[in-house]
């Protein structure tokens, strides 16, 4: 569904994504990591049409996306990072004007609102104006506005940021919803329990540069699957990995004794750290 | 599909034009009312140029000076707070819609206004100086200078980086262009170098036009040929700029 092959961005000379190739299969709930600043919705934007890379190449369903873009710009739907409804008109009124930018017959556009509206618990709400709805409504209104065409593909850039805990889990069932109804997903995220709750496999970019590829069990089993953390005065956190809970045991009982040591599973924060010796969160530029 | 596309950006602007629907007619006839009031009752009283009376002279003018101000407001301030505020304009770039359909679309909202403030203060204007010939002639002047007039708010929005950049705008361009354009003086009482200057400017070329045809004079055809060329050099800056934001 989506091939990347050795995509480069560069602004006045300096480079934001960086030789990038990788392919997401169709289907697919593919989460793409990082921490802000690393180069995610760069590619979000060059994969949306919406920037020109500089080099490189871009395939969404076999249509290029710099020579074939109204072919590609069929193919998906988007939820963006930040609030982007139209906030003079209201929920279902926004569903509406993007129906009528993907050219859905008028019967199609009644019948399709309708249907979205129901599948994001968002009915009761429809004649509400932006403004007037929680954000969680608003993020599942950008859900249902992405939809209306019946996209192939779903990139959602940083879909629940902001968002309280219990509203997150509720656009995760979303999201899980509709990757089980057929469509492909591409899912950035800076939040890696985000990450391993939906992701069948992701991609950790870092300064531009993918710097792993896999499944999040394979990623781990990669650095270790069990992680030791040690905190020590002065030193910050030290974070060591082993293959399993007897091997990281062991070590712990060779430490001297005057740090705090938490013994716990690896996750995709700690392939994160592993690799670029920074944590996703802490690198807020 | 040029058309249906550019409607569909449109029906958008006109739902929330619809729901504020008074507020809105009553805030775009203050200011012209007050330049009426001001320089037509005013000061211009007991003014005669060349046998019409000044307000009869200053109404055409201020029909010109609402349709630009409106129109360049309606269409490039709706843009401004779309692109940078609401964020919403990405979704329209992302639409499989061509370019051109989508910037008509975002210039037919300031068409729309333009011609709504425009025609309601000539309602109100017409009471006071009911010579004002309002023909074809007249009508057709009227929809070139608001398409023109909204496809500069149309450029200029697509060249804000800020909101602030749109005040700068108004204050640099149509704040000098109000006084000066044509509105409330004729040309020929400025010196001839001046005179030239102030035919670069679009608005003086609309002031002509609807004048003539108001005061049912010779038709300045150079002066509508002039908007025209203004019209289509602020479509293709619109065209161009819209083009450069994917790079």
């Amino acid at each position: 569904m989506i091939e990347i092959s050795g995509l480069s961005k560069a602004y006045s000379g300096k480079k934001v994504v960086d030789g990038l190739s990788l392919s997401v299969d169709q289907g697919e709930l593919f989460g793409f990591l990082g921490p802000n600043g690393a180069g995610k919705t760069t590619t979000i934007r060059i994969l949306t049409t919406l920037t020109k890379p500089t080099s490189g190449r871009v395939l969404i369903n076999g249509f290029d996306v710099v020579e074939n873009t109204a072919s590609v710009k069929a193919e998906f739907g988007i939820v963006q990072q930040h609030l982007s409804l139209n906030r003079d008109l209201t929920i279902a009124e926004n569903l509406e004007l993007h129906a009528r930018l993907h050219h859905l017959t008028p019967d199609d556009r009644k019948k399709r609102i309708a249907e979205l509206l129901d599948y994001v618990e968002l009915t009761d709400h429809a004649d509400y104006l932006v403004d007037d709805v929680s954000g969680g409504m608003k993020r599942r209104a950008m859900i249902a506005r992405a939809l209306i065409h019946r996209p192939k593909l779903l990139f959602l850039d940083e879909p629940t940021v902001g968002l309280d805990a219990q509203t997150r889990r509720k656009v995760w069932d979303l999201i899980r919803k509709m990757n089980n109804d057929g469509a492909t997903v591409f899912l950035t995220t800076h939040y890696i329990e985000e990450a391993e709750a939906l992701c069948r496999r992701a991609g950790i970019i870092h300064h531009g540069k993918l710097i792993a590829l896999g499944q999040p069990l394979d990623l781990r089993k990669k650095i270790g699957m069990i992680a030791v953390e040690m905190q020590s005065n002065g030193n910050g956190t030290q974070y060591r990995y082993f293959p399993d809970r007897a091997k990281a045991s062991e070590f712990i009982q060779g430490l001297p004794g005057t740090e705090k040591v938490v013994m716990r599973e690896s996750n995709l924060e700690d392939v994160f750290i592993e690799l670029t010796g920074q944590k996703v969160l802490g690198d807020q530029r | 599909m040029i058309a249906p596309d550019s409607y569909s950006i449109l029906w958008a602007d006109l739902v929330a034009l619809k729901r504020r629907w008074p507020r809105y007619l009553i805030t775009t006839l203050i200011s012209p009312v007050l330049y009426l009031v001001a320089f037509g009752w005013g000061l211009g009283r007991g003014i005669n140029l060349n046998g019409t009376s000044y307000l009869e002279f200053v109404v055409p003018g201020i029909i010109a000076l609402t349709a630009m101000t409106t129109s360049v407001n309606g269409a490039g301030t709706r843009l401004n707070v779309d692109r940078l505020f609401y964020k919403s304009f990405d979704e329209c770039l992302m639409a499989p819609i061509k370019l051109h359909s989508l910037l008509l679309g975002k210039a037919l909202i300031g068409m729309v206004r333009g011609i709504i403030s425009s025609v309601a203060f000539l309602v109100v204007a017409m009471l006071i100086a009911p010579t004002i010939h309002v023909g074809p002639m007249f009508l057709l002047g009227l929809f070139i200078t608001c398409l023109t007039f909204s496809f500069l708010g149309v450029l200029a929005a697509l060249l804000a980086k800020s909101h602030e950049d749109m005040g700068t705008f108004a204050s640099i361009v149509l704040l000098p262009m109000t006084f000066l354009g044509g509105t409330f003086f004729s040309l020929s009482q400025v010196p001839v170098g001046l005179k030239y200057a102030l035919y670069l400017l679009p608005l003086t070329h609309a002031s002509l036009w609807l004048r003539a045809a108001a005061l049912n004079q010779s038709l300045p055809w150079a002066s509508l040929l002039v908007l025209l060329v203004f019209f289509v050099a602020f479509m293709g800056g619109a065209l161009v700029a819209v083009r450069k934001m994917s790079i």
